[in-house]
Formats: structure tokens, sequence, C-alpha cells
């Protein structure tokens, strides 16, 4: 269908609604994202521990959240959801740049971030010991890279890495990074150093001071909780790796892997 | 009519590249749909140059586009650009509509994530099992896009309907080792039987200009694939 200026506005016009979970950083991407394009929307919540039917239709493929409904049309995938938010109201607060290189480095550091950083951290967050040490190495490594492109390389002396406003990668890496935090309460492993990574720092706090972002992450006691009772499910399916860990009601239904994060968690929030 | 892309004016386009890559491959094919001229820079992967390891340090990895000398890694990350920076060039490879270039990038990640992780698997895995069971995910997966194909088609002969687009490209890149894999493992996975849409496409695509001289031979990939299964759990595999 061509797309004219009448069916493109009453196209924006159609309502929104979001399936999503409370826990998970995906779906705070997208309500973030929403919110910063000052859209309304509708909200549904799953339990990811006994998902809808609707929510089965919507996206079969892969039967996650989140899932944004946009004029009846599904569209599952954070990411996809993110660039389709910038296509289809391209004048409201651009989530990418302009340029076609700086377009092409955000999407690879977003891809980087739900590639690599997200499941380093994941792997932290499920092991213990040695297996977890080595986690924290590779979480250390990856977080340099994106230090060094805040130092010197392609964010420098940005106060956001979309520039002076918030972009596509701040909400990708934002949305996520506040687990850090809560992780290092519940392990006891520290991920983010001031010292170490302080412009990291720095950029995670400016976002997280931003109104937008306040009211779309949830409060860090409801995180601390949850996160304690996924800890203590992950060690109990860990079987041998530590003796604390307490026994959960959770039937292990698949071999640990201490590099992936396991699969109750992985569409939740353990990913950044 | 082609598009003078190159030039000496710093603007010129190089593929670093390799050529079983399906990566690769959907990156020369996107360039050729845009009738966009480059520069192909065949890798030793298992010897990288100097400047693909600067070009790339995050991942060290094909293929990498460099234009006018600057860096774009990652294979559906360079298509983007590609239409990004050359919007008049040729065809457009993602749609123009917001929800239909939603579909494509769906279905091309789904490549990236579901079809290409078993295939690895299926080929590389440790045990009889991990391999017979990532086979059965390869063959789930080809099934799923033969769903995708309907979806998207609309009844035309290609995802993207009467024209090549994104997801073409993105399973494109793949049809060299869908063709090359009954020689390799005696699954045939490009099956009229089977996948009759797949299989029609991937003819249809092969038989393209943008396709010729970019699908490798399948007994070129069949010889190649056993040198992977041999030096087999290193990081050797191109991405």
């Amino acid at each position: 269908m061509e797309k004219t200026p009448e069916n493109a506005s009453q196209a924006a016009a159609a309502p929104l609604k979001l399936f999503g979970s409370w826990a998970s950083s995906y779906t705070h991407r997208v309500q973030l994202a929403l919110r910063l394009k000052g859209l309304e929307f509708a909200y549904a919540e799953e339990d990811l521990g006994n998902k809808s039917g609707e929510l089965l239709r919507l996206n079969p493929v892969y039967k996650k959240v989140p899932v944004l409904v946009h004029g009846g049309r599904a569209l599952p995938e954070s990411v996809i959801i993110l660039q389709y938010l910038d296509d289809a109201w391209p004048e409201t607060r651009p989530l990418l740049p302009a340029d076609a290189f700086d377009r092409a480095l955000a999407r690879f550091w977003c891809h980087f971030a739900d590639d690599k950083l997200g499941p380093a951290v994941g792997a932290v967050f499920a092991s213990t010991g040695e297996d977890q040490e080595a986690a924290v190495r590779q979480v250390h490594e990856n977080l340099a890279l994106i230090e060094a492109e805040l130092r010197d390389g392609a964010f420098r002396g940005r106060r956001f890495f979309g520039g002076d406003d918030v972009g596509l990668l701040d909400v990708v890496l934002g949305c996520g990074s506040y687990w850090l935090a809560v992780f290092e309460e519940v392990t006891g492993v520290r991920l983010v150093d001031a010292d170490a990574f302080p412009l990291f720092h720095s950029w995670l706090h400016d976002f997280e001071a931003l109104d937008e972002v306040r009211e779309t992450i949830p409060a860090i006691d409801r995180l601390l909780e949850y996160a304690r009772g996924v800890r203590h499910m992950l060690l109990g399916l860990a079987g041998a790796g530590d003796a604390a860990a307490s026994s959960t009601t959770a039937t292990p239904t698949e071999a640990p892997a201490a590099a992936a994060p396991p699969a109750p968690a992985a569409d939740i929030a353990v990913d950044i | 009519m082609a598009a003078a892309g190159g030039g000496g004016d710093g603007r010129q386009l190089r593929v670093l590249g390799a050529w079983p890559s399906p990566f690769v491959n959907r990156v020369r094919m996107a360039l050729h749909l845009k009738e966009l001229e480059y520069e192909n820079v065949e890798e030793d992967i298992t010897n990288k140059s100097e400047l693909l390891l600067a070009s790339n340090p995050v991942h060290k990895k094909v293929p990498v586009l460099l234009h006018g000398g600057r860096p774009v890694a990652e294979s559906l990350i360079i298509v983007e650009y590609l239409d990004d920076a050359f919007p008049d060039a040729g065809r457009a490879v993602l749609p123009a509509d917001p929800y239909e270039r939603a579909v494509a990038r769906f279905w091309a990640a789904y490549v990236d994530g579901k079809l290409h992780g078993a295939m690895v698997m299926a080929l590389m895995g440790t045990t009889e099992e991990e391999r017979a069971a990532a086979t059965a995910d390869v063959f789930a997966a080809l099934e799923t896009l033969e769903g995708a194909f309907t979806e998207c088609s609309g009844g035309k002969g290609f995802f993207a309907g009467n024209a090549p687009g994104y997801v073409d490209v993105a399973l494109g890149g793949f049809i060299g080792w869908l063709r090359a894999w009954d020689k390799i493992t005696g699954a045939k996975l490009l099956d009229a039987g089977r996948t009759p849409l797949l299989d029609a496409w991937a003819e249809r695509f092969a038989s393209l200009d943008a396709a010729k001289g970019v699908i490798p031979d399948p007994d070129h990939l069949a010889e190649f694939a056993k040198v992977l299964q041999a030096r087999s759990s290193g990081a050797a595999a191109s991405n």
C-alpha cells in the first residue's frame, strides 16, 4: 500500500498494546521507548510461567515478551520493535541518528549488548566459584570495550550514546544495566567498578536519572527480591556447584550450562 | 543502470570477505542488487590480515565493509548501511513500510539465530547426538521459513514480493551451503517434497545476476567443510 500522508497518520493513530513482564529488561526497553516518544499504550502483564493463549498466538515463533501490537499487527523482538517505533514515528525524538555510519555503529553495539555482554552477565548470575570468576572476567572485558568507545572511540565526549539525548543504544544498554547493581548485591561480585569504568558508570547514573527511565524501571527492592529468588533456583539447578545453594521446588529440566543463562530466566531479566 | 559506486574520491567500497561465508555472500548479493561497485578482498581466515583485525577488532570476523576506509561490520548491519548510505542506488533492499521492515528484520534475524546456529551444530557438534538434534533443528527452521515465505511473498517469487529484498539476501547467502549439505552430510536440505516454495525460491534467486559469481560451488564447500570438521573445536569458522 502506498504510504500517503492520510494512511500514514491513520496508521500512527491506531492503538498500541504491549505484552510484557514486569521484570523483563526487554519489556522495559519498549516501555521506555514508548514513553520517550510520548506514545500512549495499553499494557498487559504476562505470567511467564503460564503464558496466555494470546501471547502464543501473537508470537508463535519465540513465544516471548515483549510483543507490541499496533493496529492489530504484532511486533516481537525488542530491538526490532524499537526500530519500528522510529520508522513509524520518525519526527518524534528519533532513537537512531540520521547519519548512516552512526546508525551502523549504534546497531553494532546493540548487537554486542545482546550477543556478548548480556549473556556474560547472565553467566555471572547463573554460576559460582571458578566458573563465575571466568564469567566476571568476560563481563569486564566487554565493559572495557564499551568504556574505550566512550573514552576515545565512537562515543567520545558524549553524555549519552545517542549524543545529548538518549538513543537506541542507551535504551538497549540502559534497560538491563540496572541489573548489574542488583546482581552485585545478590552474588557479592563486583561488576561495575566506578574506578575501572568511570565513563560507563557516569553514563548509567545520568540514564537512571531521566524521568522516563525512573517511570519504567521497577523499584530496586522488587528487583532484589526477584533476583534472589532466581539465584536460588539457578543454584538449585546447578546441583554440585555450591554448598550454600538452597534447595528449590523447581525440577531441573535441563543440564546446567554455566556459560549460558538458564531457560527459566533467559527471557525474563538475566540478559542486559 | 549501473551506479558508478567507486572512483578515486575516497568513497570507494571494499569488502573483506571469504568465499565460503554465507554472511559475506549476502553482503555481496546486496551490493549487486544495489548495483554498487566494490573491491572484493579475499581473506584467509586462518591467517587474518592486519586490515581485517584493525577493521573489526571486537569480533575479528568477515565480512567487513570499508567505505572510504571506514569499517562497518556484521552482515545485516552492513546491508542496512548500504540502504542508508546509498538510498538512490539500484533498488532498496529493505521495504519502505515500517511494519514490513519489522517483518523483514524479524525473518533475517531468524535465519541468523535459528537456521545458522543449527547448521553449525549439525556440522561441528562433537557427538552424534548433538549433530542429530541440530539436524532436526535445521529441518524445523527450514519448515518455519517455508511458512514465512508464504506470509511474506504474497504469492510472488521472492520473500520481498516481485523483486528480491532483505530476507531474500539474508537467506540467499546460505544457498551454497543448503545445496552442498547432502554432499557433506547426506541430508538434503532443499527438497521440493518437503519445502517446495523454498526449493523454487532458491533456484529463482540463484539464477539472478546478483547471485551469480557469489554462490559457492557445492563441491568446493564440501571440501571446505571437511577441512573445518578436521580442524574442529577451534574458532575456525568465519562468520
